[in-house]
C-alpha cells in the first residue's frame, strides 16, 4: 500500500496559501447573528456559535490528502489534525462528522476501512462521537473530520489575544512537511519517519488539559501555515506581537538535510511569501524552510505568563507531553521579532 | 543540442519530482551542462539548493514568461550521488548481510556456518569496506548475539557496520542494536551500487 504516491500535495501542504485566502474572503461578510461569537472573518482555528449562557459550539473541518502510505495512521493523523483545532481553543470535542474522497477502483475497500479504524481510534481516544459522514470517488484520495466541540466562551482560548509579558509553549516538534517530502523522494531515514508519525499520530488532548490548569493568554495549533505563520496570526491581534527564538525550536530528526537538499514542501515557499513581512530580524534560509514547514496535526501554541513558563513545562513533561519554551510575548504588534538569547 | 549537454523538463512536475529527475541526472553524468526547466517558484528554489547541497555549480538561470532554465555545470564525469555522509573509505567490498543463517538446508547447521564466516571475516586482509544488515541479518548484530564479538572486532577494524532501520523496527530490536547504526533503503542502496557488492542470503 503506498497511499503517498495517489496524491500531488500532502497534509496540510495541500492547504491553500494565506495571502489567498484573505483576498477570496476580503469583504464578504454575513447578517450579524446575536449568538454568532467568531466566524470566517476572524483568524480563529475555530467557528464560535452560542447554545446557552456558558455554552457555545465550536466547529471545525479538516481534511486533506494522505501524508503517511499506512491508510490507518493516515486515518489517526486526520483525525487528531480536526480535533486540534478544538483542543487549541480549549473546547471538548463532542462530535464527529467524516470527508472521505476515495479512488475505490485503483485502491478498493481495504485501505478505506483502515482509514476509518485509524480516525475511529483517535476519535474514541478523544471521547468525541462519530455521527456520520458522506463519501465522494475521486481520483486523489482525501480523508478528514468535521468536528464540534463545546466550549464556555468566556473561557475559550483565542488565537491573537497576546498581552506581553508570556512566554511560548510549543508542544510537538516541527518538520513534518520536510519529512513527508523525504518520503516522495526516498531517502527519508526510519528515525525521522517514526517521530513524525508519532508526532503527528498525538492527540493535543493531554497538552490541552495540562494548559487549561494554567492561565492561557492565547494559543493555536500549528499547522498548515507553519510555525512562523501560526505565530504571525497569534501577533496580529493588535495588542502586542512576540519574539521567536529559532535556536530553541524542536526539530525532527533529518529535516535540515532534506531542506537543505531542496525536499522543501510548496506550502512552505507559499507560507513565506504570505508572511515574510511579519518578520523582524535575520533568518537564514534553512531556518526560513523550518518555521514555515507547514505541519500537519502540529502541537500547540500557547502563550501563558512568563512566571508560569517553567511551571506549565514540568507540568507537561509529567503529563507525557513534549513542551518547548521557543518564545516571549511583547513588541510591536502584528511582528515577530527573532532574538537569540 | 549535443553529446555534453542534457535538457530535463521538469515543467508540470510536482516538487519533490524536478529535484529527484536532476539527482538521478546528475548521477547518470555523461554531460557537461544539465539544463533544469522548472515552472514553479518552489521546484526552482528546490532545484537550485540541491545543486548547492551536491555541490554543483550553477551556471546561469535564465526566467521568461513563468518557465525557469537553470542551467548546472558539472565537469562531464558522472557526480557523486549526494547522500547521507558517510566515513567512506577508499576501495573494499561491501557485505550484504540479508539472513541470520547461510543457505538452506538446516538451521542450525547455516548459523554456525555464518559465526564462522563473520569470524572468518575479521581475519580477512584487507577487511570489507563494510558490512550491510538486512532482514534476519539485523538479528546478529543485537545484544547478546554470538556474533556480536566479530562484528564489533569489525566494527574497531574500521569496517562500517550498518543495520536496515526498517528490519530492526519489524523485529522489536530497534533499541537492542549493540555494534553499528541504523541505516535507511536510501543509503543501503546507494551503497550497494558504488562497488563489488558481496550477499550472503
Amino acid at each position: 500500500m503506498n497511499l503517498t504516491a495517489h496524491t500531488r500535495f500532502s497534509g496540510c501542504g495541500a492547504k491553500l496559501g494565506p495571502g489567498v485566502l484573505e483576498k477570496a474572503l476580503c469583504g464578504l461578510s454575513q447578517p450579524a447573528y446575536p449568538d454568532l461569537l467568531a466566524d470566517f472573518s476572524g483568524s480563529e482555528d475555530a467557528g464560535l456559535f452560542r447554545i446557552g449562557p456558558d455554552a457555545a459550539l465550536v466547529q471545525t473541518v479538516d481534511f486533506f490528502p494522505p501524508i503517511v502510505d499506512d491508510p490507518r495512521l493516515f486515518g489517526r493523523i486526520a483525525a487528531a489534525n480536526a480535533l486540534s483545532d478544538l483542543y487549541a481553543m480549549g473546547a471538548r470535542p463532542i462530535t464527529a462528522l467524516a470527508l472521505v474522497c476515495h479512488p475505490l477502483r485503483e485502491l478498493g475497500i481495504e485501505p478505506l476501512r483502515a482509514m476509518m479504524e485509524g480516525g475511529l481510534e483517535a476519535l474514541v481516544e478523544a471521547g468525541c462521537a462519530l455521527l456520520g459522514g458522506h463519501s465522494i470517488e475521486d481520483p486523489e484520495p482525501k480523508l478528514g473530520y468535521a468536528v464540534t466541540g463545546i466550549v464556555d466562551p468566556a473561557r475559550a482560548w483565542r488565537n491573537n489575544t497576546l498581552v506581553p509579558g508570556g512566554a511560548l509553549i510549543l508542544t510537538k516538534p516541527i518538520g513534518t512537511g520536510l519529512v513527508n517530502m523525504a518520503l516522495r523522494a526516498g531517502c527519508a531515514s526510519p528515525e525521522a519517519m517514526a517521530a513524525s508519525h508519532t508526532a503527528m499520530g498525538t492527540l493535543n488532548r493531554a497538552a490541552a488539559e495540562v494548559l487549561a490548569r494554567f492561565q492561557v493568554m492565547a494559543c493555536t495549533d500549528v499547522t498548515g501555515f507553519g510555525l512562523a505563520g501560526h505565530a504571525a496570526e497569534m501577533a496580529g491581534g493588535g495588542c502586542c506581537g512576540l519574539t521567536l527564538f529559532p535556536d530553541r525550536v524542536p526539530l525532527l530528526p533529518g529535516v535540515g538535510d532534506y531542506a537543505a537538499m531542496g525536499l522543501v514542501p510548496e506550502g512552505t515557499y507559499r507560507n513565506r511569501e504570505g508572511r515574510r513581512h511579519c518578520l523582524r530580524g535575520e533568518l537564514s534560509p534553512l531556518e526560513l524552510d523550518l518555521v514555515f514547514d507547514p505541519q500537519t496535526s502540529g502541537g500547540l501554541l500557547a502563550a501563558v505568563p512568563e512566571s508560569v513558563a517553567g511551571e506549565v513545562l514540568s507540568a507537561l513533561h509529567e503529563a507525557g507531553v513534549e513542551a518547548w519554551n521557543i518564545g516571549a510575548t511583547g513588541g510591536e504588534p502584528g511582528t515577530i521579532q527573532i532574538a537569540r538569547p | 543540442m549535443n553529446a555534453t549537454h542534457r535538457t530535463l523538463d521538469a515543467r508540470g512536475l510536482a516538487c519533490p519530482e524536478p529535484v529527484i529527475l536532476t539527482r538521478k541526472a546528475l548521477a547518470e553524468g555523461g554531460f557537461e551542462t544539465l539544463e533544469v526547466v522548472v515552472d514553479n517558484d518552489a521546484a526552482r528554489e528546490n532545484v537550485l539548493k540541491f545543486a548547492e547541497f551536491s555541490r554543483c555549480p550553477v551556471a546561469r538561470v535564465e526566467a521568461a514568461e513563468g518557465v525557469f532554465r537553470l542551467w548546472l555545470a558539472t565537469a562531464g564525469a558522472p557526480a557523486p550521488a549526494p547522500e547521507v555522509p558517510s566515513p567512506a573509505s577508499a576501495g573494499g567490498a561491501v557485505v550484504l548481510v540479508a539472513t541470520e543463517a547461510i543457505g538452506r538446508g538446516d538451521d542450525e547447521l547455516g548459523r554456525l556456518l555464518m559465526r564462522g564466516f563473520l569470524f572468518a571475516l575479521t581475519e580477512c586482509e584487507p577487511p570489507p569496506l563494510r558490512v550491510i544488515l538486512m532482514n534476519g541479518g539485523v538479528k546478529l548484530a543485537v545484544e547478546g548475539a554470538e556474533s556480536l564479538v566479530n562484528l564489533r572486532r569489525l566494527a574497531d577494524a574500521g569496517v562500517e557496520i550498518l543495520a536496515c532501520g526498517t528490519c530492526l523496527e519489524f523485529f522489536g530490536l530497534k533499541a537492542s542494536l549493540a555494534v553499528g547504526r541504523v541505516s535507511n533503503m536510501y543509503e543501503i542502496a546507494g551503497h550497494l551500487l558504488q562497488g563489488p557488492a558481496v550477499t550472503l542470503s
